[in-house]
């Protein structure tokens, strides 16, 4: 792992800019500050830090959840967000693909509705179906396509969740410590898969943990938080 | 015997049961996630219903919607009947004090839902109506059905904003509470006993099914 000069605020050149996640945010909540620079490429970015160091709040921003005070957020050629410019894009519209801690899975759905719900409602049902089937595959838990969360096993449930975030064709994937309730032994081999899954996408990705290993496992670059901002850049060998 | 002051009851309910529904879950979505001026005071007027004596609340009622009141004057132009003293007007009356109850139990029912599976259904692509129809009414569903079963129960039961509101016209406006007490009025205790062991088996039978459906509803939380 070697590692570079801490935040380098400075978006990249135009020319390695295409489908990268350019974020400079600046966020107030209480007493803690959120003040955060970086470009995330397409390709898996970890985010890591101590518990109330700010990713989830960093996640947040960049999905629209909560608004920031000042700053940017550029998705590939779209602004989500920009305050100069008085910009923020809906939740809704910024296609973002989000996994989060709790997993957030629809209870009263099966897994297979879970998946299909964002796909475009353009396509007819069995279209729909059949492509979420496809993608409960790739993830390897077809068989609990017609099962509902309350009956899954956690490693079943990541899975779906990350189905469920990837059928949408996503401008940028972001993960909340999604894997924290899983034992190393279980979680090892989800890593795996995902990580293939997550490079496979021609999106950037960014995974929130706290856990070393899984970011090593994961990431080409990691970014550490500590106290809202960004105190070094790394990148894994 | 006469069942008719029953069979109408049942039909007043479940009109107004009907109504409730769909004001009470929109007032309460609107009321759980938007922030705006005034939004206490609707609170306060939502609650109003609930305690207020019936004579009160029909009295307003009556103002509001009487025949020399606007509504009630545009009302009766486009419908050739009047609100006031018909049987809309006793739906409206039993409608006046079941809404709150849905508004109450369908809000609280909706704050309940983690608001991460709200923003997961937003980041798919779901506008909030969207979410509201497809993810939280459906999750709070246990919740809706249980308060809207107690609206029926508090629109089956309704005797004095009817009273006021819709008077007691046999065959029109009597239901069967107004015909418990018409039939007390006039010493017929047989027809006072039917419809007293109706109304009394609706409520209960209603209540249980409600007591199960919010146990079911916690445990699964």
């Amino acid at each position: 792992m070697s590692t570079d000069s801490p935040s380098p605020n400075a978006p990249a050149p135009a020319s390695q800019r295409n489908d990268s996640l350019r974020v400079r945010i600046r966020s107030q909540s209480g007493s803690f500050t959120l003040d955060v620079a970086f470009e995330a490429p397409v390709g898996v970015t970890a985010l890591v830090g101590a518990s109330g160091a700010g990713k989830t709040q960093t996640l947040a921003c960049i999905a629209g959840i909560h608004k920031p005070c000042a700053g940017y957020i550029v998705a590939g050629d779209a602004t989500w967000f920009d305050s100069k410019n008085k910009c923020n894009i809906a939740i809704e519209q910024r296609r973002v693909a989000y996994v989060f801690q709790s997993l957030a899975l629809f209870a009263h759905m099966t897994a297979l509705q879970n998946v299909a719900y964002g796909m475009s409602r353009s396509q007819p049902r069995h279209q729909r179906n059949e492509h979420a089937l496809t993608i409960l595959k790739k993830m390897h838990v077809a068989h609990v396509a017609h099962r509902k969360p309350s009956s899954l096993s956690g490693g079943e449930a990541q899975r779906v969740a990350l189905a469920r975030a990837l059928a949408m064709q996503p401008r940028a994937i972001l993960l909340d410590e999604p894997f924290s309730a899983l034992d190393w032994s279980l979680k090892r081999d989800l890593l795996e898969h995902v990580r293939e899954i997550l490079h496979a996408q021609r999106a950037p990705a960014i995974v929130v943990t706290h856990d070393p290993r899984e970011a090593e496992t994961l990431a080409e670059r990691i970014l550490r938080i500590d106290q809202g901002r960004i105190v070094a850049t790394e990148t894994v060998a | 015997m006469d069942l008719s002051p029953l069979a109408l009851s049942l039909v007043i309910a479940t009109a107004s049961t009907a109504l409730s529904a769909v004001i009470g879950i929109a007032l309460a979505s609107l009321l759980m996630s938007q922030r705006f001026w005034g939004r206490d005071l609707i609170e306060v007027l939502l609650t109003a219903p609930l305690v207020m004596p019936p004579t009160v609340l029909g009295y307003y009622i009556l103002v509001s919607v009487g025949r020399q009141s606007v509504v009630g004057r545009a009302f009766e132009h486009l419908t050739g009947s009047p609100i006031v003293f018909s049987r809309t007007g006793a739906v409206l009356a039993a409608t006046v004090g079941a809404f709150p109850i849905v508004v109450k139990s369908t809000r609280a029912a909706l704050e309940q839902i983690d608001p991460r599976v709200v923003f997961a259904a937003r980041t798919l692509g779901a506008s909030p109506l969207r979410a509201l129809y497809s993810i939280q009414i459906p999750l709070a569903s246990r919740a809706i059905i249980a308060s809207l079963m107690l609206a029926f129960a508090r629109a089956m039961g309704d005797f004095g904003v009817t009273l006021m509101v819709a008077g007691d016209i046999p065959g029109q406006t009597r239901t069967a509470s107004l015909a418990i007490y018409n039939a007390i009025a006039a010493q017929h205790d047989a027809d006072a006993r039917v419809n007293v062991l109706a109304l009394t088996s609706v409520v209960l039978g209603l209540l249980y099914i409600v007591t199960r459906l919010t146990s079911r509803a916690n445990i699964e939380r």
